[in-house]
């Protein structure tokens, strides 16, 4: 059974139609891609998938269960986690702080007024745990808004992380990144990957990214899927070139 | 700011609080000052719990500090002459108030949130203002006392001596501003400070953003109605003023002024707010123009307010 099933999803922005009528399988330990050209659909598809976003029409599945009206939170609780384009820390706080915060809710303490010493000590083992993960143990305690764009982009990766997800979704993790940043990160995802046996699905626009990391690729042009398959199938789909590089005079 | 100044900030908070009755009339002043001071202090380090650590502004706080007054005042008045008594259903009063206006208020954000304490607080301010048979609408609840407090074996006189009511509302203060430290410093008060950081970030760790905003919104409620049952005793008298806007607008002034991302900045505001109004009011009636002239320069130079100027804590 697969993990996430999307069935037929549509969303109507009055009359625009950003997503239309796309369905999607990932199975438990995919890494899958999806693709597109500006204004694809690709984010208001993950907004869907996440509950940011309720769907016009269509219905998502995950882990057997109907999740299509639940609440983003709820979604978090049964093991779906994201990251954001424009990365979506607490910049004021420290590195430590910042998965402090996430390692607390997915022990499910976020009401406790205390926490005994020996559950703190636990959080505190997990958050170091997670700072080396991310490679972000050298500057734990500094300020994540004063941190290069890679370490933010990490940091809320390790978040995501700490939420002990079954689906992690990354929303174009190394964009507006140099060559080093791009490169650190997309060899952390591969790591996590490997690691946790996660399924992962992420948007992505630099295709070295893409074909370096995916199992699989789903490819959206203009809210509609356009193509699906392996990397190698992709990369020899003639629309899919279309799409990309204009239709041959 | 390494750990041993914010020690030492801390006991010289205290230690300054401790000793008050005895420097103050020394420093010209009387007690009485610094028991206002307390008091407020109680009601804006409550507000700022919502509004410096969950990021929400309240301008109707001014509404439950009110409730609590005018539950504690009817209460010792008509029902029990008991001070305990009054403050019990004073906050009881405050925090039932909050919590049922609650859910109506917290799905909104920002100016809009802000808006809507207002209005709440203006029924309020308008009911105790109207319904004459009951508050006297706007001369107030006067007529009635604060009792001294009754430990079974021995009494404390906190209505004739000033100095044990200050150290009674000292009392309260210290054990509220505990709490409060206390709950921030829980995974649950960071969630708080996640929601005010990162709303959207908060609610993607899977924390039910609204339903945290309630809650923090009635503990702050719960305790700025104590410091309103305290403002009751400590003017043996409430009138409509204690839950007009206007209340509400000096509280969020007094926190801004000290500094809403420093735990003691509430207390620093208020103190500096209930100062300068007691001193430049003894020489002009426009002593607000001089408050409001402040606290335009703190807000252009120290946005952070006094308090501000020192580098924030860690959380942990």
């Amino acid at each position: 059974m697969s993990l996430l099933s999307v069935e037929r999803v549509s969303r109507r922005f009055g009359s625009l139609v950003a997503v239309s009528d796309v369905s999607m399988a990932v199975e438990p330990g995919e890494l899958r891609a999806v693709i597109g050209p500006n204004g694809a659909g690709k984010t208001t598809f993950f907004n869907m998938i996440s509950g940011f976003l309720a769907p016009s029409s269509g219905r998502i599945v995950f882990d057997g269960e109907d999740v299509t009206r639940l609440l983003p939170a709820q979604r978090v609780w049964r093991g779906i986690a994201r990251t954001f384009q424009i990365t979506e820390v607490f910049p004021e706080l420290t590195v430590r702080e910042n998965l402090r915060i996430a390692v607390e809710a997915a022990a499910g303490y976020r009401l406790r007024p205390w926490i005994s010493r020996e559950a703190e000590a636990v959080v505190s083992a997990r958050v170091t745990d997670l700072s080396d993960q991310g490679g972000l143990a050298d500057r734990e305690d500094r300020l994540v808004g004063e941190l290069s764009h890679g370490d933010q982009r990490a940091t809320e990766i390790m978040m995501a992380l700490a939420l002990n997800p079954r689906l992690l979704l990354l929303d174009e993790p190394t964009a507006g990144m140099g060559d080093q940043e791009t490169d650190n990160i997309t060899q952390l995802i591969r790591q996590l990957h490997k690691d946790h046996k996660l399924s992962i699905v992420l948007i992505e626009h630099d295709m070295r990214v893409v074909f370096g990391l995916a199992d699989r690729i789903m490819v959206l042009a203009e809210g509609t899927l356009l193509a699906e398959g392996t990397p190698q199938q992709i990369a020899a789909n003639e629309a899919v070139q279309a799409a990309y590089l204009g239709q041959p005079a | 700011m390494p750990r041993l100044d914010k020690r030492a900030g801390d006991v010289l908070i205290w230690f300054l609080l401790l000793t008050a009755p005895y420097w103050l009339p020394a420093a010209g002043s009387y007690v009485e000052l610094g028991t206002r001071v307390v008091v407020y202090a109680l009601a804006v380090t409550a507000l700022n719990f919502l509004l410096g650590y969950t990021g929400v502004l309240s301008f109707g706080h001014a509404a439950y500090f009110g409730l609590g007054a005018y539950g504690t005042a009817l209460t010792i008045k008509y029902l029990i002459p008991s001070t305990p008594a009054g403050m019990l259903v004073g906050i009881v009063v405050g925090t039932a108030a909050a919590a049922v206006i609650g859910p109506m208020i917290v799905r909104l954000r920002g100016v809009y949130f802000a808006m809507c304490t207002i209005a709440f607080g203006q029924v309020f301010y308008f009911i105790a203002f109207q319904w004459f048979s009951l508050t006297n609408g706007d001369d107030g609840v006067s007529a009635w006392h604060r009792m001294p407090l009754d430990l079974g074996f021995t009494s404390i006189d906190i209505l004739n001596n000033s100095t044990a009511f200050y150290y009674f509302a000292l009392i309260m203060f210290a054990i509220c501003a505990a709490a409060m430290a206390f709950l921030l410093r829980s995974p649950f008060g960071h969630t708080l400070v996640a929601i005010r950081e990162n709303e959207r970030r908060a609610r993607f760790l899977g924390i039910p953003v609204d339903r945290h905003i309630w809650m923090s919104w009635v503990i702050s409620c719960f305790f700025v109605s104590i410091a309103g049952t305290l403002f009751a005793l400590m003017n043996n008298f409430v009138d409509p003023r204690a839950l007009r806007w206007d209340q509400s607008g000096n509280f969020v002034i007094m926190a801004v002024l000290g500094g809403m991302r420093s735990f003691w900045g509430p207390l620093i505001g208020s103190a500096i707010f209930l100062v300068l109004q007691d001193y430049i009011s003894s020489h002009t009636e426009n002593w607000m123009s001089f408050i409001g002239l402040f606290f335009v320069l703190i807000v252009l130079f120290f946005p952070r307010g006094v308090l501000g100027i020192m580098r924030r804590r860690p959380l942990s």
